[in-house]
């Protein structure tokens, strides 16, 4: 038994590592989502600007905080998974530099927009924290959609990655309704957020924009769930045994038509994933309702958890398929750092993460209640 | 393989980002730790001017934090959209203390920024002083952690090549963090930060005093900044030459083009003040030298002495010809890793393969059995970087460095014996001075990352090989876009600076009821 367990170390390090991922990213959507669908619905909710100021006061001491979780993401899917961090951003340049162009101008848009009180500069300013909500979460969804269909790549005998496609083709339909998707939750989750820590009549706009970003999720769900059952799939047909060092030149992959949903066929317990999703958004909009606001905003966490892995059982093993050349495709197997340096990641990760998320919350616990428009008109002069 | 135009622009392009990134982040490093200072002081006497002072340089830091944020966002995803071969063969070492710094240090930095600007009446004077404190905290570890990743590409320590995986594997974390090169290099960084900071709230205190506003204000920042100025400018000066010193021994080639050393000399070396480097026939024009003084800076001995650039590249010579055979039993392996005769082949030559993918970039179809000898020269030649470039920059770094020590010293005294005020050519230099420390650590940052050339990893992997296999469009694309969106930016950035500063400390800020924050 300890044989095969330390056998097997490396192929469990992995896994852990997998699911990680998974944590992360449902980390980024939770996070840096409800940040940037507060961006996304700020001139809805906020129609003058003291009420826009309420809206950006809400989540003005935390967004700083939040967006490490997407730094962090970049970090440990660098750390963890080289060839995907590698291919992946390398593969998806243009619409990358999109992402990154967008998000760059968001600390500035939180930071600068009220420093000055002329209409046109925050009108400038409102105008980025729309874009730099809105855009990366199309892009963080049609990531997934891109992953999902597979992308095409390939390497020479170095590992030197080579995409061929075209930025365009990025945006194909599918991964465009899978970024309407992630656009939704985000909306969903801002609304939530807004409705929770925002007074009137910020609070009752953004318990609007939280149930329809709700509806929308749970309808654009559906229709890609029903899409996808069309779509291809990827099948590894031989390759070394999951716990042996490798590289995705030593595999054979098949491609599958219509076999993008195949392992939930394959193991119908799977589709609980999915349906996790429907019933955490279901509620959340139902709370939405009865005016309970930050219990929809937790609802949001399994819903984005739902959404990370629904995606991540669709593709296992791969990670990264590729269309061109499928048997070069990144997988849980082929394409994770060593067990050296998992093994320290882990390390750190169970002595952080923990750290994190005390010290976050003592954050909003610290800052916790209700922001009104006349506090924040009442320090119209001091900014 | 990236064409060689590809190359160049995605190094103009990291250079271009990078050089930027790092205007914010030496202020960032020394502010925010200057502020804790200034809140400690705060805290300790109960002086209100001290808190005004806080506020103030909390302010001024958050509209260099913003885009120290927003740039840094860059530099995290550029090495995989641009540097992908990099970061698939050495991601496995480099980009744990990436990670790390995420985990550790910026959750940390971000979360607490948040409070320090918004907390201010929601905590007791002390927690607030603690979550400065961290906020600081967060900032130096951050620079550490980015430090060791860097070190790694200067001094790679703590990895070996695995055949299999055909990647670069971490084998010791100790190794790795405990690099001499990485543990210099942060305290002389993080110092640089902090002289930086010094320098910046000295310019605008002086500039108050000149205009006569604010002088309680200004005088007490000005003293505060110049004794933490003049500790900073000293150990950035120490730190220097054990940085120097270590990399001496771990970078000849780096060496070589700072002192511009063609020929090997006889102890002891004479140092070049000033030189004309010529590096096609690999001599110096002219110089100016000063006896003996290169061995004590380098080896710390008057009987030391360092290889020149000629011999460094005959011994690079020999390592291109044992590195080829690597290349080639590493191409059997990676389509068979059970080969047991290109792994004894490659167990031989391993250690050189760096040096093999060196002269690869000139091998017709990538073929190594193709390489003429004239081909090997040239690769050989590449090994030492442009000479009259970092010989410059690392005068520039010294010579604005040792000008700060000296500013700072008499900063310091005429402070202390409160004559400052009076001095109004002194004011008007400590204005000027602003621009120094910027041209110091942007002249450092090209000494340092400039001199690791032909390399990303140190004798490891080639640059030529790193990039990321775009097309001149999509590099043209990018780089246009980097420099439209940063100069807006920049100009944006110095607007708001200038705004605040004139608007001067008096008004409240994020004080009164919550939220009264910074939006």
């Amino acid at each position: 038994m300890e044989q095969l367990l330390a056998l097997e170390a490396y192929a469990i390090f992995k896994v852990i590592w997998w699911i990680l991922l998974g944590v992360l990213l449902t980390g980024i959507g939770v996070m840096v989502g409800m940040d940037m669908g507060v961006g996304t619905i700020l001139r809805y909710v906020g129609r003058t600007d003291a009420e826009r100021r309420v809206a950006i006061n809400v989540i003005g001491p935390h967004w700083d905080g939040n967006q490490v979780w997407f730094i962090l993401g970049g970090g440990a899917i660098f750390a963890a998974w080289p060839l995907v961090y590698a291919t992946a951003f390398s593969g998806f340049y243009i619409v990358m530099l999109v992402l990154l162009w967008s998000m760059i101008v968001r600390p500035l848009g939180f930071e600068y927009r009220s420093k000055m009180p002329s209409a046109r500069w925050r009108d400038a300013w409102d105008a980025t924290l729309f874009v730099s909500g809105f855009v990366p979460m199309l892009v963080f969804g049609a990531a997934m959609g891109n992953i999902l269909q597979g992308v095409p790549f390939h390497f020479d005998w170095r590992l030197v990655s080579y995409y061929t496609g075209s930025f365009i083709e990025l945006f194909n339909p599918f991964a465009i309704l899978c970024g309407l998707m992630s656009v939704s939750l985000a909306i969903y989750m801002g609304g939530a957020r807004l409705a929770a820590g925002a007074g009137e009549p910020v609070e009752s706009r953004a318990r609007t924009a939280g149930i329809a970003g709700g509806i929308g999720a749970i309808v654009l769900f559906g229709i890609g769930g029903i899409w996808a059952d069309s779509l291809p799939g990827y099948q590894l047909v031989a390759g070394p045994a999951p716990h042996l060092a490798q590289t995705p030149l030593h595999q054979r992959v098949e491609v599958v038509p219509g076999g993008m949903l195949s392992n939930f066929e394959a193991h119908g317990i799977l589709w609980l994933l999915p349906a996790l999703v429907f019933a955490s958004i279901i509620l959340g909009v139902i709370a939405l309702l009865l005016r309970r606001p930050l219990f929809a905003w937790w609802l949001g966490v399994p819903a984005w958890g739902g959404v990370i892995a629904t995606v991540g059982a669709a593709v296992f093993p791969f990670m990264m398929p590729s269309t061109t050349n499928p048997s070069h495709s990144l997988s849980i197997w082929n394409s994770g750092s060593s067990p050296t340096t998992l093994g320290w990641m882990l390390g750190f990760t169970l002595v952080f993460m923990p750290l994190i998320v005390w010290y976050t919350s003592w954050a909003f616990w610290i800052m916790r209640g209700k922001v009104e428009p006349e506090n924040v008109a009442a320090s119209e002069h001091a900014l | 393989m990236a064409n060689d135009l590809v190359v160049d622009l995605s190094r103009a392009q990291f250079a271009i980002t990078a050089l930027y990134h790092f205007l914010f982040v030496p202020l960032t490093l020394g502010m925010t730790v200057l502020i804790a200072v200034m809140e400690t002081i705060y805290v300790a006497t109960g002086r209100e001017v001290y808190k005004k002072i806080t506020q103030f340089w909390t302010k001024i830091l958050l509209i260099n934090f913003a885009l120290g944020v927003a740039t840094g966002l860059t530099m995290e995803f550029q090495f995989g959209t641009n540097w992908s071969f990099y970061s698939s063969f050495v991601g496995d070492t480099f980009g744990a203390p990436l990670a790390i710094e995420g985990l550790m240090a910026f959750f940390l930095e971000s979360t607490f920024i948040g409070l320090m600007v918004f907390g201010w009446d929601r905590m007791s004077k002390a927690q607030h002083l603690v979550v400065t404190y961290f906020v600081a905290l967060g900032s130096n570890f951050s620079a550490l952690w980015i430090l060791v990743a860097n070190s790694f590409m200067q001094h790679p320590q703590g990895a070996t090549f695995n055949p299999v995986t055909m990647r670069m594997e971490l084998s010791s974390f100790g190794d790795l963090f405990f690099n001499a090169d990485a543990q210099a290099k942060f305290v002389h960084t993080v110092l640089a930060g902090y002289v930086t900071a010094a320098v910046f709230v000295c310019a605008v205190s002086a500039w108050y005093m000149l205009k006569g506003r604010h002088l309680e204000f200004a005088r007490r920042s000005f003293r505060v900044a110049s004794v933490f100025g003049l500790l900073g400018a000293a150990g950035v000066l120490t730190l220097g030459d054990a940085l120097g010193y270590i990399g001496a021994h771990v970078q000849p080639t780096k060496l070589v083009a700072m002192e511009a050393l063609w020929e090997t000399e006889e102890a002891p070396m004479a140092f070049n003040l000033i030189a004309f480097p010529n590096q096609a026939e690999q001599r110096n024009d002219f110089a100016i030298k000063i006896p003996a003084v290169a061995s004590i800076l380098l080896t710390h001995s008057l009987t030391g002495v360092m290889p020149g650039a000629i011999e460094l590249e005959t011994q690079a010579r020999q390592r291109i010809v044992n590195g080829l055979p690597a290349v080639q039993a590493l191409e059997r392996l990676s389509a068979d890793p059970g080969d047991a005769e290109a792994l004894a082949t490659f167990e031989k030559h391993g250690p050189d393969l760096g040096y093999g993918f060196l002269a690869q970039r000139y091998a017709p179809d990538g073929d190594v059995t193709k390489l003429s000898e004239n081909d090997i020269d040239r690769a050989a030649r590449d090994t030492i970087p442009e000479v009259w470039m970092i010989f410059w920059a690392f005068r520039i770094m010294v010579g604005c460095g040792l000008l700060m020590l000296a500013y700072m010293v008499l900063a310091t005294m005429l402070s202390l014996n409160r004559t400052v005020e009076q001095q109004r050519w002194f004011l008007r230099g400590a204005v000027a001075m602003i621009v120094v420390p910027y041209l110091s650590v942007e002249a450092g940052w090209v000494v340092a990352e400039v001199g690791r050339q032909p390399w990303t990893v140190y004798e490891v992997l080639p640059t030529w090989l790193s990039a990321s296999t775009h097309s001149v469009t999509y590099m043209v694309f990018s780089i246009a876009g980097f420099v439209l969106l940063y100069t807006i930016f920049a100009i944006i950035e110095v607007f708001l600076m200038l705004y605040f500063i004139r608007k001067g400390p008096d008004e409240q800020i994020h004080g009164a009821a919550r939220p009264a924050g910074a939006y």
